[in-house]
């Protein structure tokens, strides 16, 4: 809008007048005393088609590689002028993506490949960065925490962790027999929450529902023992203030808040449910990113520099980070609530703060590395959960991956910032050898393993949910 | 809204209740007010400091004042990080130039986020063009209404039903309708400005179309029929006759309009996202941070004495125009 513009033409345009002249010579004296050199700083990746751009995000810290972007001026050393905007919740962001308001946005794993494959609203969507690992939990209310406490072995006067939904299992089947139902939030159907609440719910026997959407069902309430429902991440501690959900999974720094606000307990972090699991993705409509493929690699660029700062020394800078993030315009929440788990540690009960070193990751392990393998991953938590209502074959979960996941964008930005000299080889994967597929992973809760190749054969392995050619 | 209503009242009442001493007149006019203000702040300083919510305690008048502090400060911050923004900018350009001499330079406005005074800023031209919109549809539909009693048969039914509806249940129509039909390239207005701008117009329509009907098929007899013996043909009697007498009552209904407008566009400007004062509610209350109701109950009060001032100024116009100068406006 007009409002923000404020140029001032006359003085301005004197001093520019000068300071272009200036750099111009000083340009030209590099360009012929060392020749060589300005031709291999000449930008590999060509300009960008549009230097305007509008980003959205949600009000959690996994969006801090926008935020570090943005105020380390990473984009604007890409020539992208970049706005960015905090949007009231999942579903507004993605469909501003679509109808193009927005030209990317922080989203969830799942919600460019549910959008490809047309769960919920239908539009091709790419992503070709990984925002972070990990950074979400689950957190009770502090009525359902007394009930659970009971069933949860203890050491040295605290709980053991990862404590596991066989804890809850009781007080759910409680509240049945009493035929109340047990409702819990999350924050959006194809939200990485939404898979992780499931899983572990699922894990201790609790039923978490199925999806039938080829019946007009996208309830996800079908056979379930705990009904899970949809609430923005912000709204999460009052909404469970308020008595309508019992407990929630959501992102940081929700699950803190409710510490304290002394209104809840987070039971488990998400790394304890499955370790380094990917969470956020930078997703952008196909559609865009065909039409400005420099502009994307760029903003990739940044984005990288920006996770590779979140994570230098041994976290060196995250209490700036959370600095920045606890500004009124990014997350907003108090300094205090965020740094606990930007900073390595979670409070679970009040008083009881654990190390937690991997809460937050941005980029060791790769993690802005789109790994065909995560995005099977959610690919087949949809068919279990009912979301993808026709058995698939292992084939079709590969071809979706590849029309989401994009890691040909990745690596050209990857290369470009090496030959810049702002990143080294070794800070990524070797891209001539990479598959794009983890090696089978058995870091989950229950110990089940997971091998993104095999997507079927895993969906057999697991006790609860759709598999083969099973039908709502 | 408290205090917009409660002075004029307060200052009507006590007025007609003293004797006319210059005493009575100052104290009416000046110590009163201010008297009551001070009981507010005193109240509201004793309850605040009683409710606890899980955001801390209830901000009382000191933590409002000193968070309106804040947000002037932050205004200003940023301000000098758009002048650097501009500099920098300036500089970026000519490296651009240097190496790639076919570049256009230009100048873009500042990426930062809006402050909260440029977000008051957006809701009053927000409002402005959905009162403006609104005001070019009441007032013609008015007039033909009430020229025509059976237009205004016709119409009336339309109105009782569309009066009293919020403009929530608007909202979710309207944007719909917006995003599928303003689509462009290169939009001049976002679409959660022009979302916000004609819910606003669809809920402050109908008072000034009530009453310009009203006013207009109120006109004195003998104006009328003073037309009818000129003969005047129907576009001089409305602009000589109909439009003049009408003035006071069109100006009552802008007036209930205008304040309707600016109610209406906080809810709408929260939902659809508009960057002003409803956003600027919404953002803080999902930020929930310590100082968020404190910052929270400064919008407030800022939605509070705009909306006074823009009754105000609506009255002031009102008394301009209106011939009948011993007419009652308050």
């Amino acid at each position: 809008m007009s409002t923000q513009h404020k140029f001032k033409p006359s003085k301005r345009s004197l001093r520019s007048m000068r300071k272009g002249l200036l750099s111009l010579c000083a340009a030209l004296l590099v360009s012929v005393t060392n020749g060589s050199a300005m031709a291999q700083q000449a930008p590999q990746v060509g300009w960008p088609e549009k230097e305007e751009l509008k980003f959205g995000f949600i009000k959690l810290t996994d969006m801090a590689p926008l935020a570090v972007a943005y105020e380390k001026r990473f984009f604007e050393d890409e020539g992208l002028y970049v706005t960015l905007e905090a949007q009231a919740n999942w579903k507004v962001l993605l469909d501003r993506v679509i109808d193009g308001e927005l030209d990317g946005a922080h989203m969830l794993a799942g919600q460019p490949l549910g959008a490809t494959i047309g769960f919920g609203t239908q539009s091709h969507i790419i992503t070709a960065f990984s925002m972070d690992l990990n950074g979400n939990g689950i957190t009770v209310s502090n009525d359902i925490w007394a009930q659970m406490k009971p069933n949860i072995p203890h050491e040295n006067g605290k709980p053991v962790h990862p404590i596991k939904a066989d804890a809850l299992k009781p007080v759910v089947d409680k509240f049945k027999s009493e035929g109340k139902p047990f409702k819990m939030g999350m924050v959006f159907p194809v939200s990485t929450h939404n898979y992780e609440l499931r899983y572990w719910l699922a894990a201790g026997g609790i039923h978490p529902g199925f999806y039938a959407p080829h019946k007009g069902d996208t309830s996800g309430q079908i056979d379930a023992d705990a009904l899970l429902s949809v609430t923005p991440p912000p709204q999460m501690p009052a909404t469970m203030e308020a008595g309508t959900i019992y407990g929630y999974c959501v992102g940081e720094p929700w699950n803190q808040q409710a510490v304290f606000k002394g209104i809840g307990v987070p039971v488990i972090t998400d790394y304890e449910i499955w370790k380094n699991n990917p969470e956020k993705v930078f997703g952008v409509s196909k559609g865009w990113a065909d039409k400005n493929p420099n502009t994307h690699i760029r903003v990739v660029k940044a984005m990288i520099r920006a996770a590779m700062w979140l994570d230098e020394n041994n976290n060196a800078n995250r209490s700036e980070a959370v600095k920045m993030l606890a500004k009124p315009q990014y997350v907003g929440a108090d300094e205090e609530v965020i740094a606990n788990s930007m900073t390595g540690t979670f409070e679970y009960e009040k008083g009881d703060v654990r190390d937690v070193p991997d809460f937050n990751v941005f980029f060791r392990y790769n993690a802005t590395y789109p790994f065909y393998s995560d995005a099977i991953w959610y690919l087949t938590q949809m068919r279990r959960w009912g979301q993808i209502s026709e058995p698939k074959s292992d084939n079709w979960f590969m071809e979706t991956a590849k029309n989401v996941y994009r890691p040909d964008i990745y690596a050209q930005a990857a290369l470009a910032l090496i030959a810049e000299g702002k990143a080294k080889p070794s800070d990524f994967p070797d891209f001539g050898s990479e598959t794009g597929f983890k090696p089978p992973q058995t870091d989950f809760l229950d110990g089940i393993t997971y091998d993104g190749s095999q997507p079927n054969a895993y969906l057999e392995s697991l006790v609860i949910g759709l598999k083969g050619d099973t039908k709502i | 809204m408290f205090k917009s209503a409660s002075i004029p009242i307060m200052v009507g009442n006590v007025k007609s209740g003293l004797d006319r001493t210059k005493w009575g007149q100052f104290s009416a006019s000046l110590i009163l007010p201010i008297l009551g203000i001070l009981l507010f702040l005193g109240a509201w300083n004793g309850v605040a400091k009683n409710i606890d919510t899980s955001l801390g305690q209830f901000p009382g008048p000191a933590q409002v004042w000193e968070q309106a502090g804040t947000l002037w400060n932050e205004h200003n911050a940023q301000q000098e990080k758009a002048e650097a923004f501009y500099e920098r900018q300036e500089q970026r350009n000519a490296q651009r130039v240097a190496q790639d001499p076919s570049y256009q330079p230009k100048i873009r406005p500042f990426t930062g986020a809006p402050t909260f005074f440029e977000q008051i800023w957006t809701s009053l031209y927000t409002v402005m063009v959905g009162f403006l919109i609104a005001s070019v549809i009441a007032v013609p539909v008015g007039i033909v209404c009430g020229l025509s009693k059976s237009a205004y048969s016709a119409v009336n039914p339309l109105i009782q039903l569309f009066k009293p509806v919020s403009p929530l249940a608007w909202l979710p129509l309207v944007t719909m309708v917006v995003s599928a039909a303003y689509v462009s390239d290169d939009p001049m207005f976002s679409k959660s400005f022009i979302t916000s701008a004609f819910t606003v117009a669809l809920c402050c329509l109908w008072p000034t179309l009530i009453n310009t009907a009203v006013g207009v098929s109120s006109i004195d007899n003998d104006l009328v029929n003073v037309s009818k013996v000129l003969r005047l043909n129907a576009l001089t009697h409305v602009i000589k006759i109909v439009l003049p007498s009408s003035i006071p009552m069109i100006f009552t209904g802008l007036r209930l309009s205008l304040g309707i407008g600016w109610m209406v566009l906080i809810a709408a400007e929260m939902l659809a996202q508009n960057p002003g004062l409803g956003k600027f509610v919404w953002d803080e209350f999902q930020n929930g941070s310590s100082e968020s109701l404190a910052r929270i109950m400064v919008a407030v009060l800022t939605i509070g004495v705009i909306g006074f001032i823009l009754d105000r100024l609506m009255l002031l116009l009102q008394q301009k125009v209106s011939w009948d100068k011993n007419a009652v406006t308050r």
